[in-house]
């Protein structure tokens, strides 16, 4: 079994986003970047099967961006996957969600891989179309927002849970098939110092556009939507805090949820 | 393509979702402008119930596709159908809700109808050249943009469940069936079975109201004040991240950043100090209540209304009154 695990570069999730004078960004200097957190939980998943089962040959991790990029490609390396792979070109930056699962399912696409990891949705942009995309565009079955991951012993099927609202759906599957990780698959191991030096060794093979055959036909065919302006939140009205001993202020925050805010 | 709004009317055992009859509002508007009729899509096999209360929010047609292997719901099979229903109906934008299933599905249909997609959108408007543009929210809500869409593709969107109300009082839509052909490969993911989760309480995805708890709680014994008021008010229980590490709670309870994004009518955040992970996940709610003791807590900045006290004395006598109130 090859498996590919799919990382993606976001801001860390305390950053405080500004949005840059011309509206058409956020401000990304001085921007702390880490490993998607949906991606952690599918790097290990990723490992995991490599360190238990034997039929696992290798695990890849790609990823698209810019050279910054290839920092989260390490961190993937120091928690085990055997090899990188770097999506790198100006021509990558202009792309919409669908175009890029065109894009890497133009590059992966023969490269015998039977698993592909990734994250049920990114932290920047929330758009959480990836996995399926991806799916789709290679026309493999997938599992969304997966927090279970069970082999067969053949290794050939597995079954999985996914989470749905008040249930969790309980579905099997063969290979090859697309995965995408919620919280409660695994959680990351912290990868150690001597691991991490180690990560540099590894091989990672930079992408361009000019190499990927066809790309140009295959991303035409879908999306083309674009970003055009960020707007701060909707401030919110100043709140109210309501004074008094506890009985009394349970009863007054009653009277307001249901005469003032009408929400009870 | 025609000028018409396909809306996904997603059910499950002939129940539509809530958020599915929340699409019919912005269709209407869309389909005003642009000319066209609202038609709803239905996936599943039985369908009778689900199809009556889609007529009530007064769409003016409704496509059936139905089959027994559409009984649960799976990518494959429901992309095809879907795929299907757009094929027939031709229409320039189909709208889906931002649930689990259609989170899931959009991205398949769009891919294969080669159509341009916007996921969790709040806003929806035909620009100046006839495009859909929509606003929608990015890090974790921190900031919205707006994303335009392509004037010579389908469009396809999911919208952010309670971003707008059911409308009522319709009646009389056309009705059609269409048949369900497999395609290839789509008997490849096999559903075995919805596990549901144990005791009959909501899920913070399908509420109105959340009542929250967090680190403050101590025990899982503890959150039973918290399930006390959550039945009063026919209320979902949700947790902060603290709370479900600390295995007071399940993690399918969990708001936030790695948990659960909710956007409720009322969420009150019981002894949670509001950091911005769980602020990512609740800050949508339309109103917000506090209840902490330390009145430096950030979820306060956010709070529509906020009581600084401790939440062993407040949320029952918060359960205390609104059982009275009932009578
Ligand atoms: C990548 C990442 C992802 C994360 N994802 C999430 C997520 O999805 N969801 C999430 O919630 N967190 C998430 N977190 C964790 C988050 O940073 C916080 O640690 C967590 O939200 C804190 O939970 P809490 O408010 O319950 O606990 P605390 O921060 O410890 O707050 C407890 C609060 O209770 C108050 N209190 C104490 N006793 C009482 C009392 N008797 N009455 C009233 N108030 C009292 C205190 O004043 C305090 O404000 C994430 C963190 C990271 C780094
Ligand atoms: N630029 C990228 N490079 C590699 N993987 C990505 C990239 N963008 C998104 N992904 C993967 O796709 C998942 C879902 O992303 P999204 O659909 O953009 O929310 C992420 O969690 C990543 O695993």
């Amino acid at each position: 079994m090859k498996i590919l695990v799919l990382v993606r570069q976001v801001p860390d999730s305390t950053t405080t986003i500004k949005i840059r004078p011309d509206a058409k960004d956020i401000e990304r200097t001085g921007v702390k970047m880490v490993v998607n957190p949906f991606d952690e939980f599918a790097i290990e998943q990723a490992v995991l099967l490599r360190e238990k089962r034997p039929d696992v040959q290798s695990v890849t991790a790609l990823i698209v961006g810019p050279a910054t990029a290839a920092e989260a490609l390490r961190t993937a390396l120091a928690v085990g996957a055997d090899d990188g792979m770097h999506l790198q070109d100006d021509a990558f930056t202009a792309l919409d969600e669908l175009q890029m699962a065109a894009l890497i399912a133009a590059v992966v696409q023969g490269g015998g891989y039977d698993l592909i990891l990734l994250g049920k949705q990114e932290i920047d942009l929330d758009s959480g179309q990836l996995g399926p995309a991806l799916a789709e565009a290679l026309d493999w079955p997938h599992v969304g927002a997966t927090v279970k991951l069970e082999f067969a012993a053949d290794g050939k099927s597995f079954v999985a849970r996914r989470r749905i609202e008040g249930a969790e759906e309980v579905v099997q599957l063969a290979l090859p098939a697309v995965v995408t990780a919620d919280k409660g698959l695994c959680e990351m191991r912290y990868p150690s110092l001597p691991n991490l030096m180690k990560a540099k060794k590894k091989p990672v093979k930079v992408v361009k556009a000019a190499d990927v055959p066809g790309l140009a036909e295959a991303v035409g065919r879908v999306g083309g939507t674009a970003l055009h302006t960020f707007q701060p939140p909707p401030a919110r009205p100043a709140g109210k805090l309501i004074a008094g001993e506890p009985d009394q202020a349970a009863k007054e925050l009653v009277r307001l949820l249901r005469e003032e805010a009408k929400a009870i | 393509m025609t000028n018409d709004i396909l809306v996904f009317a997603e059910q499950r055992n002939d129940v539509v979702h809530p958020a599915a009859l929340q699409l019919v509002m912005p269709a209407k508007a869309l389909a005003a402008t642009t000319g066209g009729k609202v038609v709803a899509c239905l996936i599943g096999d039985k369908l009778d119930n689900a199809m009556a209360a889609v007529e009530k929010t007064g769409v003016d047609r409704i496509i059936a596709v139905s089959a027994p292997q559409l009984g649960l719901y799976s990518a494959v099979r429901y992309r095809t159908a879907l795929a299907t229903a757009i094929a027939n109906v031709e229409p320039r934008i189909v709208l889906l809700a931002a649930t689990f299933m259609g989170r899931d599905l959009a991205p398949r249909v769009a891919v294969k109808t080669q159509a341009a997609l916007a996921t969790d959108v709040v806003e929806l408007t035909i620009s100046g050249d006839g495009a859909l543009d929509v606003r929608r929210p990015v890090y974790n809500g921190k900031a919205f943009c707006h994303v335009s869409f392509p004037e010579d593709r389908l469009a396809i969107a999911s919208v952010r469940p309670n971003t707008f109300s059911a409308p009522a009082g319709g009646s009389g839509a056309a009705r059609a069936a269409l048949a369900y052909t497999p395609g290839p490969g789509d008997d490849r993911i096999n559903v075995q079975e919805i596990a549901r989760s144990a005791g009959a309480v909501k899920d913070v995805t399908e509420a109105d109201i959340i009542v929250s708890g967090g680190r403050a709680l101590k025990s899982e014994d503890n959150f039973k004040i918290l399930y006390e008021l959550a039945q009063e008010l026919d209320a979902a229980v949700g947790a902060s991240r603290a709370a479900c590490d600390a295995g007071y709670q399940p993690h399918s309870r969990q708001v936030g950043l790695t948990g659960k994004t909710v956007t409720p009518r009322l969420y009150i955040a019981c002894g949670i100090s509001g950091a911005i992970q769980h602020l990512a996940g609740m800050r949508g709610s339309k109103v917000i209540v506090a209840i902490n003791t330390d009145k430096e807590a950030p979820i306060f900045k956010l709070a529509d209304y906020g009581i600084v006290a401790d939440v062993f004395k407040v949320v029952p006598a918060l359960t205390a009154e609104v059982q009275r109130l009932k009578g």
